[in-house]
């Protein structure tokens, strides 16, 4: 694992928390009632203040005097490595909650291994707070998906729908690289392809309460790691880094 | 001359006088987010671990603390340290008095517990009448470390310090 390699792996962490952050973000004041506003803002926060942790930490392992906000605000696009996954649009409220869904089950067992690895306390530190905030998040999303797909003919048409679209941008997941090999190799990281029969059990178990099609295991979007994106989080950027930006120097 | 103990001592006293700015009647020892003060090649440290990632008021705790240690020594710094990740474990127990003197049910059990996410085995009374008969309205609520809950005897919902 070399030093960029170390960078790098830290540096998508930080950019899967912010990237599904930032899209959370933009239903505070639109929940469908108070109560999931304030979950979802709530969930916001919890990735934001996790990306904001990585960002710190990538910019110390780079050494090049990036801080947290260079690393959010003045990255274009194609510098983000974030999965393809986090930067699907929020869509209706089912898209929104199956999104969660299927990041948060995979964010549980990659962070449950980052918490405990020994090669960097501060990813484990990080980790091992973000489990916490992680088993709320999963089980919140999982509970919206059952109680959806197990509901009304409509609410269930809808939610499978959004599984069934979603479903293909889940198997990037589990395709290593090798920046993720190389950490792997160096046990910061899982091996990601460990990772996914955990994943495939948890998340069809809830469907199936959901009373829900698992979809079949198939071709997959790939590329947000290498910073081939969908058009979605350009827009989703332009938005969140106008104003540092516009005004670089400007503060609270 | 001080000695280094005799710094330390002083700015125990001082952190001791900073208050959690969401929970305004704790002070930030009794959060548990203290973790300790030092002397540094001379210089006056202390440190803090935040209660969650993303809790905005804690770069206003650590603001508040630089400012009360730096009124005995103008270079004293706070130092955010992430692991081990903080834990209701760790809240005093005059916390939890505190707490419940507030309306707010303070975390039951250790943190190692997991039921409290599945309502399942877990019981908050309520902190207003003592009721065990309570409902989890939402496992998120006004603040990061709250969820919302309601009681079923007198009917008043209240917030729940979640256990993590």
């Amino acid at each position: 694992m070399t030093k960029a390699q170390h960078f790098t792996a830290v540096l998508r962490l930080g950019d899967d928390a912010l990237v599904l952050g930032q899209r959370l973000s933009a239903w505070c004041g639109h929940g469908p009632i108070l109560e999931e506003d304030i979950a979802l803002s709530n969930i916001a926060l919890d990735l934001i203040g996790q990306a904001r942790n990585f960002f710190t930490l990538a910019g110390t392992l780079e050494n090049e005097g990036r801080d947290e906000d260079a690393l959010a605000y003045f990255r274009s696009d194609r510098e983000f490595q974030n999965h393809l996954l986090v930067e699907q649009p929020n869509g209706h409220f089912g898209d929104t909650v199956v999104r969660q869904m299927f990041f948060s089950a995979f964010a549980l067992d990659r962070y449950m291994f980052l918490a405990h690895q020994t090669v960097n306390s501060d990813v484990a530190g990080i980790a091992a707070k973000a489990v916490k905030e992680l088993h709320y998040h999963w089980e919140h999303a999982a509970q919206w998906v059952i109680r959806l797909g197990d509901g009304t003919p409509e609410s269930q048409h809808k939610v499978q729908d959004s599984v069934d679209h979603l479903w293909a941008f889940t198997g990037e997941f589990f395709v290593p690289d090798d920046v993720d090999t190389a950490c792997t190799e160096a046990g910061l990281m899982p091996d990601l392809r460990e990772l996914e029969s955990s994943w495939h059990e948890k998340v069809a178990a809830c469907l199936k309460r959901a009373t829900l099609r698992v979809p079949e295991k198939g071709w997959t979007h790939q590329g947000g790691k290498q910073g081939m994106h969908s058009e979605h989080l350009s827009y989703m950027l332009a938005e969140m880094q106008v104003l540092p930006r516009t005004y670089p120097d400007a503060k609270w | 001359m001080v000695t280094d103990q005799e710094r330390i001592a002083q700015a125990w006293v001082q952190v001791r006088s900073v208050n959690d700015p969401e929970l305004p009647y704790l002070t930030v020892e009794e959060m548990g987010m203290v973790r300790g003060v030092r002397v540094d090649q001379g210089q006056l440290v202390v440190t803090i671990t935040p209660t969650y990632s993303g809790c905005p008021a804690t770069d206003v705790i650590a603001e508040d603390i630089t400012t009360a240690v730096q009124a005995l020594e103008t270079d004293a710094r706070v130092e955010v340290v992430l692991s081990p990740a903080w834990t209701t474990d760790w809240l005093l127990p005059s916390a939890h008095e505190k707490m419940k003197a507030n309306g707010i049910a303070p975390p039951e059990g250790k943190s190692a517990d997991r039921a409290f996410l599945t309502g399942q085995g877990k019981v908050v009374p309520c902190p207003l009448c003592k009721s065990r008969q309570t409902t989890m309205v939402s496992a998120f609520g006004s603040t990061a470390c709250k969820a919302h809950f309601k009681c079923n005897d007198c009917l008043e919902p209240f917030e729940h310090f979640k256990c993590i």
